[in-house]
């Protein structure tokens, strides 16, 4: 071990020195939005699935509208990232499978029609108002509960693939120690699902819908918790780099926003708020839900924030 | 079919830069940004510390994550020579492959496409030096096919003691820096 490791470079390439800063604020909110919108696909999907769109109040009615209008929110950020946006359309013309930014691409263009679908099953007022045949296409569906099993099926093993990818995206990176983890896909997953189930609580006018969402958001919540602590051990138990990128949320620059934001606001405090509604203490309140996804997009801010800042480089200066 | 690589010979070079304005010129890099660079490393216990001064750019790596992860292709290994390029129309910006690359490498070009150094390709194509190794005043960097036994580079390799940058990524960089 050396006492002394200097390094003097010449580049100063824009985004990239001192520190990796090239995906910035548009890239965390898609990642957010496509998490929750994937969440809300596998939650509505098992609320198709398990027949509860046969109730009039089911909160699989409103959802897929949401998750049309977030996910083109998202995608929407996502081209804003694009530096050579008029060749997007080349995204379209290769699948490559050693490329999780291809997958998502394809996923994505899965996802609409699905969400579609759903939203055909019992489409809200505001669009049956403008489009006259649209309860005709839905009574021609759920006169087929067949193929509303599919639909729920389908939007949940979507669901779970564009949650899953919004990770892999990140952990296929083996040059930012920080997201090369194999269980960066199941944290996005769960906080995906957590988030979905915080939000659609908000606006779940069915009593059992809004106890299931509170009581599933705390299962959830805890699970979070659980993936966060096997992160943090998978790379303290590894190589330097590894170490050194866990260090950067423990300890680190980014510490007091992970430990306060997202641990303490984003899981925590909702959790033990939602635990005592749930146990009939106190009176479901917003509060809880609206920390759960602030958490949930500070969580995506930090995680692509701080996996730029982790490098090899950096093990070698310590 | 040649193997490309670079063996560099940190003994020789004095951090001059020459190679750097060469492949600004030679290539047109836009000001305030740079295929190569000159990074001085220093290292040990006072008094004892070691000094290397070396010419980096793209490893042109065997395992290449940057090929990997681009969605489109744009980001390619060339046919002949195992050279890493990108090709521009092929290129979206999504900045995938620049995220991957464990040496920072590449940038985006101001014109929006992932840039990076091409060991002048259209040089070597007509049998020349790429431009840094033709500027060199102290003749320390070697261009030539790592697999020719022959080759320059490969002597080198064989009379030498060498080192690459961050073999734990297991990229197999095809730069090699002389000790």
């Amino acid at each position: 071990m050396y006492d002394l490791i200097e390094l003097t470079t010449t580049r100063h390439n824009p985004h990239i020195d001192p520190f990796m800063s090239m995906w910035e604020w548009q890239i965390p909110l898609y990642l957010f939005l496509g998490g929750i919108v994937a969440g809300m696909m596998i939650i509505s999907g098992y609320f198709i699935f398990s027949h509860r769109y046969k109730e009039t109040d089911c909160a699989c009615f409103s959802t897929p509208l949401i998750s049309l209008i977030l996910i083109s929110l998202g995608m929407f950020f996502l081209f804003l990232d694009l530096s050579h946006k008029l060749y997007v359309w080349r995204l379209y013309t290769t699948f490559k499978i050693s490329s999780p930014m291809s997958w998502g691409a394809w996923i994505l263009l899965l996802v609409y029609p699905a969400l579609i679908l759903n939203l055909l099953i019992k489409p809200p007022a505001i669009l049956q108002e403008r489009i006259k045949n649209l309860a005709n296409i839905s009574l021609k569906i759920t006169s087929h509960p067949f193929l509303v099993k599919v639909i729920g099926i389908a939007n949940m093993l979507l669901g779970l693939m564009l949650g899953a990818y919004t990770g892999i995206l990140l952990s296929v990176m083996g040059s930012r120690p920080l997201w090369n983890s194999s269980l960066l896909w199941f944290l996005f997953l769960v906080s995906g699902l957590s988030t979905a189930a915080a939000f659609v609580h908000l606006f779940a006018k069915n009593k059992y819908e809004s106890e299931l969402l509170a009581k599933a958001d705390n299962g959830l919540l805890t699970l979070e918790l659980f993936v966060i602590f096997m992160f943090l051990i998978g790379l303290l138990s590894s190589a330097k780099p590894h170490k050194d990128a866990a260090e950067l949320l423990l300890t680190g620059p980014f510490a007091p926003s992970f430990w306060v934001l997202v641990v303490l606001m984003g899981i925590l405090i909702p959790l033990f708020i939602q635990l005592l509604a749930v146990n009939h203490k106190i009176k479901h309140t917003p509060v809880a839900p609206i920390f759960v996804i602030i958490g949930g997009i500070i969580l995506r801010f930090i995680i692509v924030e701080a996996g730029q800042y982790s490098h090899w480089f950096n093990a070698h200066l310590k | 079919m040649p193997r490309f690589g670079m063996v560099i010979d940190t003994k020789k070079c004095v951090g001059c830069q020459d190679c750097v304005l060469a492949c600004k010129t030679e290539n047109n890099i836009p000001e305030g940004y740079n295929r190569d660079w000159i990074v001085t490393e220093v290292h040990g216990k006072f008094p004892d510390l070691h000094m290397e001064i070396r010419t980096e750019r793209c490893n042109h790596c065997t395992n290449t994550p940057c090929v990997s992860v681009c969605p489109t292709g744009a980001s390619h290994i060339h046919e002949w020579g195992g050279i890493v390029l990108v090709d521009k129309d092929l290129c979206i910006g999504c900045k995938a492959c620049v995220e991957a690359c464990p040496y920072d490498a590449r940038y985006i070009h101001p014109d929006g496409y992932a840039d990076k150094c091409t060991f002048c390709i259209h040089r070597v194509e007509k049998g020349l030096q790429p431009a840094c190794v033709e500027v060199c005043p102290t003749h320390c960097i070697y261009f030539g096919d790592l697999d020719d036994p022959n080759s320059e580079v490969s002597q080198l390799l064989k009379s030498r003691k060498w080192h690459v940058l961050l073999p734990e990524t297991g990229n197999e960089p095809n730069i090699f820096y002389l000790i």
